[in-house]
Parts: structure tokens; C-alpha cells; sequence
């Protein structure tokens, strides 16, 4: 008879294999939260099943981290910004207080633009879709009364990125907190902006001249800033496949990397810091097998074409936000299911940092309840379900290894493409894909397919084009009152009264002349500018002087 | 491939549709056309989301009309300028920021004072309590973001007849 | 279709000179749907018309001509010009729509968010405000070749000055538009073979400029050179000594903001060359014929579907289909028929 007592196969890893060993060292070596790893019938379990490469090692495919959560769950970031510096102030303490262990800030349209609320184009935009910073006192207010060496801050935004940084660090510099112990992220990825977002206000190059600037000085002064947040979030939101999205992000992230070897930084010096934004959509399998052939693919890019030989370098470490284009106006509260198993493919792609979208944003800005919940759900999946015990717990499995296989396979399809469009460069082959509309063109017809798709009924949507019994009604939304404008128009006229007028004058011609003279890093002198309360818009109209502005080639 | 040509060469079909074949004119020594409907498509403000504005742009041309693409960072003035020059039968615009008690009703204002009457037709992310708000204002539908293609080309043309029926 | 309240077409024509850019959208309008109205535009425009420098730009697609036009129409507002722009777009051949999305690129920074102020001319210029208007090809043979000149004819008898007509490709009908123009502006991009498909459509032989744009890109002086060998190489060279004009060959690039007052020092010479040598009247009359000729085909082509769908002529295309007459002989039937008819 059979021994039921001997398995008919191991699924743990085979102990007497080097690379297990190797990962054993890196585990044991690491420092793990004090829960119990087991099931909940109190089954004990191991740390990670099946077959090597285990995470940790080469080429990172099963995780970033040999211990993965065991050590730290990933971050629950929640986005917040809204009115006021003050209003995002206050929920900025209630998301610490509620357990939240980073801050994140969304900007309002005229910031994200460089204008200030007193342009014309800010009409009716004033701290709509997030906060107002027209100077630092808006800045200083947006995180009074937080210790700035003891949060993660991540700041979302591209344009004014520079702009936005230094008033940053001109906050914790007032109270005493160094820039180098600042830790954070600014998204700060422009070509996207081409792509996707369509947030830019110079023409490519200058940008990315502004980009590699960044990443020297936080390479030099600030060695806990993460510079760039490569993004791959908006160009799903705007339309993209799975595979688009992870194919053009990384590309970026190519550009990038070629870009400040240009700009004489030593990769190894930076790329550690470079991170990046994913979505983490519906499709539940497509997902992870994205996350991991991401992982997978910087790790060779980095160490087989840009020599880089740092393993920091060769880790994508990410943060993904769960797709907002996947939230139904329709019977809203099945965005709460929606959310729930998009987390949960973050957290078994092994994701480093999450942000879950609230159940209302369908509408607009999250109302407080519901951003709970968001919060709640994230909380649910580290905590019940148990996912967060074993890392990469899917690897192994023949549909998974499958999909993160063909989604490498299609991003490589990509990565050929504008290595050819730049004859040999990612990087040119990236501007040369922005001018001519490759990547808006490619996007634009994934979106027209798959709105086809739901039109005729052939992919469903609960609640949209199925199941819409319940479709009625509305619940609360946040309603932004017009004072907020007012308010801010009256904080912006003050500001502007009590600053020397003349120091201000003087600071923006530096950055002008900094901006013509390519060598010479933009940093310091926004810095500066800052300082003397000059307005985001000044700054950026000093640039902008020197650089041009941008119009886009309609492609449709 | 680039340009609009790109969006041009789709093989698509959805029916083509004429806006009422022309009679046809046998004394005229200029041949007729087929009159098509030309809609100005817009997003006024800073916002940057065009994808809904472009799947539209696609829908309508699939839909036999011409569309007048401004895209993006429009303002009043521009849409105006265009929709006169272009002669457009409607103005589309795509709203998405909350802007939309501001903007719609000050679209619907700049058409009436540049002495046209053209619809405007606003779409994307507008809360059902303020639809009632934006139709009070002058605009003349407004479309939610769940619109199938058929509701969308249909809304347009329906706007269309109202205005012509009320302008004589 | 449209059944709005109509204003008549002299009602519009008078607008329309008085300068209502209402009127002049409105009756472009008609002009493209062609018919009675259409005529009626056409006898009132031939009395006002015959000033304006016709301007032809065409290229493959992606050449960047709406930046160029955009940047050429920014300079001539400057000099206190009065441009109008008629950009041509294909339509879909299936379901006969378009998207027309040239004009924001031709629109200059008038409108974007920088406040950087729009090219400087001299203060006290009145500056006019370029009139754009987008016309897709609709697809019926032979309509775009009437619209267009009659649109054009249009923008002139209105004072507009210059009239640029922008098209995109390479093919005959482009060939044909610019052909009619008196400057026909050809435009080609590094890289991308434009030379020598611009060669292949015949664009060389009405090419009156040529641009070579993006010349910030590399390969563009190998464009330059490829153009001027074929220019060389074609009977282009018989007709240059002949004529004593060769089309310049300019350099543009909107990256490096170079070029665009070369294009226009350009095409102003061209037009200045056609006005001393007597060539411009002659452009003239072959636009003329070209236009007429389209509308006798136009004339004809319709009596030749009539009389192929009336009782004569279904009854003679059955008698081929069933074998006992060859469509020669019909033929033959058919024309004398018609030749007959139009007699009468």
C-alpha cells in the first residue's frame, strides 16, 4: 500500500539545492515581524514554495526580497490632497492616525500645470482634484505639525516636479529636519506625460534635462529620495493593455537610466532609487504575470545592457495604485469587490507599496468613509487572508509562469521596436516614439478596442452593461465648496504682499540663466527661488522662457 | 503611420450615415455632396484625461460625422472660434475635473454671445444631481460615462434637430 | 439635409464681405455640399476673386505640415496679412466620417497655456485673425476636386490673402489639388523615403518649393541632396532652362524655430517669378480649364448613369449579358444616344 504518509510530491523547495541554501542564508539573515507565519487553523508555513529563482535572487522574478512581507507589508500608501493645504493637512493626520504608514499628495490641476490659482486657466480648478501650492507657505501648511523625518512622503506630480521637491525640502530644512534624512518619492516621470497624462509643459528634451537634474542632486544630497517614480499607472488609465503598459514603463525607465549616464551619473549611483507605479487591473492572472515579468526584465535589462552590477540596480520595486478606470458610477459599492481582488493581485504580485482606490471615486474625490474603507480593505488582505505569509505564492503555477512569460514576450516585441526607432538607443527611440505618436496611437487603439468591446456587450461590466438592476441613485459625494478658491486667492495675494519683491526677481532670472546654461543643475537655484516665496508659476514661466512650450500632434 | 490618417484608415464599420442624401440637383453644374454632420470635439480647463474625448472622436466618425478634433487646454474663445469657422453643427465637450458647473454653463454663455446656437453636448464624469443643473443652463444633453456608441452618435443628432427645430 | 433657417446665398456673400466669419462658415458650407447654392457662390465669388497668391502644401503624412502652416500663418498675421487655410482631410471610406484634427497645430500659440505673447510684427499692424477650415474629401469622386477651388475662389473674392491649401499624401488627388495652386509647396521629412515617393507621384514635376522639415533630424541633408538629383535627373532640368526656374530646395525645423520665414521668402519669390514672366495668367487659365473640365466630367458622368439605368439602357446591357451584343456595339448605341440627347 501507498505510504499516505509521504507526499506524492515536494512542493517545498528541495533543501539540499544551492540556490535554496542561498536564500535560506538571505532569509535567516533578515529581520521578520513578530506574527506567527501559519495558517489560520494554525498550520505553520514555509516562507516560499516550488522552484528557484527564489526571491531575492537573480533575476527577481518571484520577488524583490528574499523575506518579502514576512519582514515588511507593504506600505499602505493612500493618496489624499484636496482644498486647502489645511483640509489635507488634517486628513494627512487622520490617515496616520488610522494606521496609514505613508503620506501621499495629490496635487490640484492648475499645481500639476505650474500654474498658480490666480491664472486664468485655474478658474473653477482651485483645489478640486487635490491640493493648491501656488509657495512654500502653502507647502509649510500642508505638512504643519508632522515631523517630516518620520513619514514616507510621496508627492505625485511631473511638470513642476523640481518646483514642488525643493519647496519640500525647503519645509524640513525651516524645521530642522535635513534634506538628507528626507525620505520619499516624487513621480517626476515625464515621458509618460507625452504618452499618457499629457501633464507637460516644455518640450521633451528640456524635460528630461529637468529629470536627470533631479536625479543628480537627490543622487548627491539626498540618498533616501527616490527622484523618479517610473509610471506605468496612467498609461493603463488612459487605455493601454497589461503588456503596453509594462512594455512602455520600463522602456522609460531605459530612457531614463540612459539619460543620467549621459548626464555623467554613474548608474549604479542612482538606479537604486528609480521605482515604479503600476495598476493593478481586473484581469486578475494578467496582473501578476506583469508584476513578475517586470521584475524580471529590469533585472537582465539592467545588468546585461546598462552594466549595472549593484543589485539594488536591478530591482523594480513598485508601487501600484488599483486601476480607477475599472470603477463603475454604477452601483458604486461593487467597486468595494472591485478593489478588494485588485489588492489582492498587488499583494501576490509583490508589490512594495499600495494605494486602493475608494468606492466613490468613480464620481469624485474619496469622501472620508469611504477612503476608510480603502484603507480597511488593503488591511484585510495583510492581515485575514493570509497571502501575505509566503512570497510569490502562485510561482510554479503553469498559468501564471505562462502569462509572466508572454507578457515578457510582448514588452521584448516593444523594447525591439524602439531600439530600431533609435537606432540603438531606448532613449531616442523613446522621443522618437513621443514625435511621432507610436505610444499615444498604440493606447488610443486599445482603448477604442476594448470600448467596442463593452459597447456590444462582448466584455461585460457588472452593473454597466449587465447585472444593472440597482443602477439607480447615488450616494454622497465630496463636494469641494467654491470658498476653497476664494481662500486660496486670498492665501496667494498675501503671500505675495509679504515677500520681497526684489530678492524674488533676482532668484527667478538665476534659474532662468540656469536653464539656458545646459551643464548647470536646476536644483539649486529653484531652491533658491523657493526660498523667497516666488509662486510655482513664476518659476515655471522662468523655464519656460528658455525651454518653449509643448503642443501635442492630434492622434486619435 | 501618423497623423489623423492613422484614425482615418480604420475599417470599421458601424453603418455608414448619411445625413439625408442630397436631392439630386440636375440643373446644378456643381455636383451635391452628402451633407455630414461636423461636431466640434473639446476639454475645456487644464485637465489632461482625453481618452473618452478620442474613443468619442472615433464613434462619431464611425458614425459618418465630421469631427473637428481640438482636443485638449481649450478655452471658450477657442471652441467658439473653431465652431464658427468649422460651421459645426454641435460642440462636444468632455468633462471629467468637477469643473463642469463652471465650465459647461460658461460654453453655453460664449456660443450665445458670438450669436450662435449651436448645442453643446457634454460627456464623462457629471453627478446625476447636477445634470438637471447643466440642462438649465443651455446645455443640451448630457451623457453619462456608461453611453454605448449608438446613445453617443444618436444624442448628437437628436441635439442637432433641437436646435435647428427651435433656431427656425 | 440641414434644415435649418436658410439665409440666401447673396445674403451670406454680402456677410461674408463685411467680414461676418459666421457667414463665411456658413457658406463654405455650402460650397462643400455642393448644388444650386454651390453655383450661385461661384457666380458671385468670379467677380470678386483673382488677387489672392494660391499657396499648395501637401507631403506624406507625419512631414509636420500643420506645425509649418501654423508657424507660416503666425509670420503673416505678423506682417499684417490676412491668411485662410483650407485643410484637407481623407474621409473614411466605409463609413464616409472623418476626424479632422490639423487646425490646433495651425492655430500658433494663440491659445496654448504658455503666455508667451505670439510672434511680434511691427506695432500698429493690424493683425487679422487667420481664418481655418477643415474639409474632409467625403468620397465622391470628383467632389473635392470642385469643392476645393471653389472654397478657394471663396476665401479670395473675400479678400484673404494668402489661401493656403494643405493636403496630406502623396497620391493623385494631391497631385491634382497643388497642381491647381499657384505656389504648390511639397514637403519632406529625414528618413522616411519622401524623396523618392514625392518622385514617384509626380509631386516633383508641380513642386514650385520644396521644404525639407524636422532638418534638425539626421538624414536631412541627405534629403536634400536626393531632391536635387532627381530635380537634375528629371526632365524638370529641360523645363529649368527653359523657364529659368528652379524650385529651391528650404530647410525647416520647428524644434530649432528655423525655416518658416525662409519658406515664405520662398514662396513669395515664386509668386513674384510667375507675376514678371507672364506665368501666373497661365496658372490661372489652367486652373480654369482644370475646373471646367471636372464639371463637364462631373456633367456627363451623371447623364451616362441616367442613361445607363433607363429602359434603353438596361435593355442593351441585358442583350451583352445575354451574349448577342458585345459591349463595343453598345457602346457605340449608348454615345450616339447621348450625343443625340444633348443636342436636344
Amino acid at each position: 500500500m501507498t505510504d499516505r504518509n509521504q507526499p506524492a510530491h515536494s512542493w517545498e523547495p528541495d533543501p539540499e539545492s544551492d540556490s535554496y541554501r542561498r536564500y535560506r542564508e538571505a532569509y535567516e539573515a533578515a529581520k521578520l515581524r513578530d506574527v506567527p507565519f501559519e495558517t489560520m487553523s494554525g498550520v505553520p508555513v514555509a516562507p516560499v514554495y516550488g522552484d528557484p529563482p527564489y526571491p531575492g535572487e537573480y533575476p527577481y522574478t518571484r520577488g524583490v526580497y528574499p523575506s518579502m512581507y514576512r519582514s515588511r507589508l507593504w506600505t499602505m500608501r493612500m493618496f489624499a490632497g484636496f482644498g486647502t493645504a489645511e483640509d489635507t493637512n488634517a486628513r494627512f493626520k487622520a490617515i496616520l492616525r488610522n494606521g496609514g504608514t505613508g503620506l501621499s499628495t495629490a496635487f490640484d490641476m492648475p499645481t500639476l500645470m505650474g500654474r498658480d490659482s490666480n491664472s486664468p486657466w485655474s478658474l473653477g480648478e482651485v483645489g478640486r482634484a487635490g491640493v493648491a501650492v501656488d509657495t512654500l507657505a502653502d507647502m509649510e501648511d500642508l505638512f504643519s505639525g508632522i515631523d517630516l523625518s518620520g513619514v514616507s512622503t510621496s508627492m505625485t506630480i511631473n511638470g513642476p516636479a523640481a518646483i514642488i521637491l525643493a519647496m519640500y525640502v525647503a519645509v524640513a530644512e525651516k524645521n530642522g529636519v535635513a534634506r538628507a534624512d528626507l525620505a520619499g518619492t516624487i513621480q517626476n516621470d515625464i515621458f509618460k506625460e507625452y504618452q499618457a497624462q499629457k501633464e507637460y509643459i516644455y518640450p521633451p528634451r528640456p524635460s528630461v534635462r529637468i529629470v536627470t537634474d533631479m536625479i543628480r542632486f537627490t543622487t548627491a544630497e539626498m540618498p533616501r529620495w527616490h527622484p523618479v517614480s517610473i509610471s506605468g499607472y496612467h498609461i493603463r488609465e488612459a487605455g493601454s493593455t497589461a503588456a503596453q503598459e509594462l512594455a512602455f514603463t520600463l522602456a522609460n525607465g531605459f530612457a531614463y537610466v540612459e539619460a543620467a549616464v549621459a548626464a555623467g551619473v554613474d548608474v549604479d549611483e542612482f538606479a537604486g532609487r528609480l521605482s515604479f507605479f503600476f495598476n493593478s487591473h481586473s484581469d486578475f492572472f494578467e496582473e501578476i504575470g506583469k508584476f513578475r515579468a517586470a521584475r524580471r526584465i529590469w533585472a537582465r535589462w539592467m545588468s546585461e545592457r546598462y552594466g549595472a552590477t549593484n543589485e539594488r540596480s536591478l530591482l523594480c520595486r513598485f508601487h501600484t495604485q488599483t486601476a480607477g478606470v475599472s470603477l463603475t458610477a454604477q452601483q458604486p459599492e461593487n467597486n468595494i469587490a472591485r478593489v478588494a481582488i485588485q489588492a489582492l493581485a498587488g499583494a501576490l504580485g509583490g508589490t512594495q507599496s499600495l494605494h486602493t482606490d475608494s468606492f466613490d471615486e468613480a464620481l469624485a474625490l474619496p469622501t472620508e468613509k469611504a477612503a476608510r474603507i480603502a484603507l480597511r480593505t488593503q488591511q484585510i488582505v495583510a492581515h485575514e487572508t493570509g497571502v501575505a505569509n509566503v512570497a510569490d505564492p502562485l510561482g510554479g503555477a503553469p498559468y501564471v509562469e505562462w502569462m509572466t512569460d508572454e507578457m515578457e514576450r510582448q514588452a521584448e516585441a516593444v523594447f525591439a521596436h524602439l531600439d530600431e526607432l533609435g537606432n540603438g538607443s531606448i532613449l531616442e527611440g523613446v522621443y522618437a516614439g513621443i514625435e511621432n505618436g507610436y505610444f499615444v496611437g498604440e493606447i488610443a487603439d486599445s482603448a477604442y478596442r476594448f470600448e467596442r468591446e463593452v459597447n456590444e456587450g462582448r466584455r461585460i461590466i457588472v452593473g454597466v452593461n449587465a447585472f444593472t438592476d440597482g443602477s439607480e441613485g447615488e450616494g454622497d459625494i465630496l463636494r469641494i465648496s467654491a470658498e476653497t478658491e476664494e481662500m486660496q486667492l486670498k492665501r496667494l495675494t498675501e503671500v505675495k504682499q509679504r515677500r520681497d519683491d526684489d530678492a524674488v526677481g533676482r532668484a527667478l532670472a538665476a534659474v532662468t540663466a540656469a536653464a539656458a546654461s545646459p551643464t548647470t543643475n536646476l536644483m539649486p537655484p529653484i531652491l533658491e527661488a523657493v526660498h523667497t516665496y516666488a509662486t510655482l508659476e513664476e518659476i515655471v514661466m522662468a523655464m519656460e522662457a528658455e525651454f518653449g512650450t509643448y503642443v501635442e500632434k492630434a492622434i486619435i | 503611420m501618423g497623423e489623423i490618417e492613422r484614425a482615418n484608415s480604420e475599417t470599421e464599420s458601424a453603418g455608414p450615415e448619411r445625413v439625408g442624401d442630397a436631392p439630386a440637383d440636375d440643373a446644378a453644374l456643381t455636383p451635391t455632396q452628402d451633407a455630414r454632420l461636423r461636431v466640434v470635439l473639446a476639454k475645456l480647463g487644464l485637465d489632461g484625461h482625453d481618452r473618452g474625448l478620442k474613443v468619442v472622436a472615433r464613434i462619431l466618425r464611425d458614425a459618418g460625422m465630421e469631427v473637428i478634433y481640438l482636443g485638449l487646454r481649450q478655452t471658450t474663445d477657442s471652441i467658439v472660434a473653431a465652431a464658427e469657422q468649422e460651421d459645426a453643427d454641435a460642440i462636444g465637450l468632455s468633462m471629467h475635473n468637477a469643473g463642469h458647473l463652471t465650465l459647461a454653463p460658461a460654453m453655453v454663455a460664449a456660443v450665445a454671445e458670438a450669436g450662435m446656437t449651436t448645442p453643446v453636448v457634454v460627456g464623462g464624469i457629471v453627478p446625476e444631481e447636477d445634470v438637471q443643473t447643466l440642462l438649465d443652463a443651455g446645455v443640451a444633453t448630457v451623457l453619462g460615462p456608461g453611453a454605448s456608441a449608438t446613445e453617443v452618435a444618436q444624442a448628437v443628432r437628436d441635439a442637432v434637430a433641437a436646435a435647428e427645430a427651435s433656431a427656425s | 439635409m440641414t434644415t435649418r433657417t436658410k439665409p440666401s446665398i447673396p445674403d451670406l456673400y454680402r456677410d461674408a464681405r463685411a467680414g461676418n466669419r459666421l457667414a463665411i462658415g456658413r457658406l463654405l458650407t455650402r460650397v462643400e455640399r455642393g448644388g444650386a447654392d454651390a453655383d450661385a457662390v461661384s457666380e458671385l465669388a468670379h467677380a470678386d476673386a483673382g488677387s489672392a497668391h494660391i499657396v499648395g502644401i501637401t507631403g506624406a503624412p507625419g512631414a509636420g505640415k500643420s506645425t509649418l502652416v501654423g508657424e507660416l500663418v503666425s509670420h503673416l498675421v505678423a506682417d499684417g496679412r490676412r491668411p485662410a487655410v483650407l485643410a484637407v482631410d481623407p474621409s473614411s471610406p466605409l463609413t464616409g466620417g472623418a476626424i479632422l484634427g490639423d487646425r490646433i497645430r495651425m492655430e500658433g500659440s494663440q491659445d496654448s497655456v504658455s503666455t508667451r505673447p505670439a510672434v511680434d510684427g511691427d506695432a500698429g499692424t493690424v493683425r487679422h485673425k487667420p481664418f481655418i477650415r477643415s474639409m474632409a474629401t467625403r468620397g465622391h469622386s470628383g467632389g473635392l476636386a470642385l469643392a476645393v477651388p471653389l472654397a478657394v475662389r471663396l476665401f479670395d473674392a473675400l479678400g484673404f490673402d494668402p489661401v493656403i491649401i494643405e493636403t496630406v499624401g502623396v497620391g493623385q488627388v494631391e497631385v491634382d489639388v497643388v497642381g491647381a495652386a499657384d505656389t504648390a509647396v511639397v514637403v519632406a521629412t529625414p528618413g522616411m523615403g519622401d524623396a523618392v515617393q514625392a518622385n514617384k507621384a509626380g509631386l516633383l514635376e508641380v513642386a514650385d518649393v520644396f521644404v525639407v522639415n524636422k532638418a534638425d533630424r539626421p538624414g536631412a541633408n541627405d534629403v536634400r541632396r536626393d531632391l536635387e538629383l532627381m530635380l537634375d535627373l528629371s526632365k524638370v532640368t529641360g523645363q529649368e532652362a527653359e523657364i529659368g526656374y528652379r524650385p529651391p530646395i528650404v530647410m525647416a525645423s520647428a524644434l530649432e524655430g528655423t525655416g518658416s520665414t525662409d519658406v515664405l521668402a520662398a514662396v513669395a519669390d515664386h509668386l513674384a517669378f510667375l507675376e514678371s514672366t507672364g506665368r501666373r495668367d497661365e496658372r490661372r487659365r489652367h486652373r480654369a480649364r482644370t475646373e471646367i473640365e471636372a464639371r463637364l466630367a462631373q456633367a456627363l458622368h451623371r447623364r451616362v448613369a441616367d442613361l445607363l439605368s433607363s429602359p434603353t439602357g438596361v435593355a442593351l446591357l441585358k442583350q451583352v449579358e445575354a451574349g448577342d451584343q458585345s459591349p463595343t456595339s453598345v457602346t457605340r448605341t449608348l454615345l450616339d444616344e447621348l450625343l443625340a440627347s444633348t443636342e436636344s
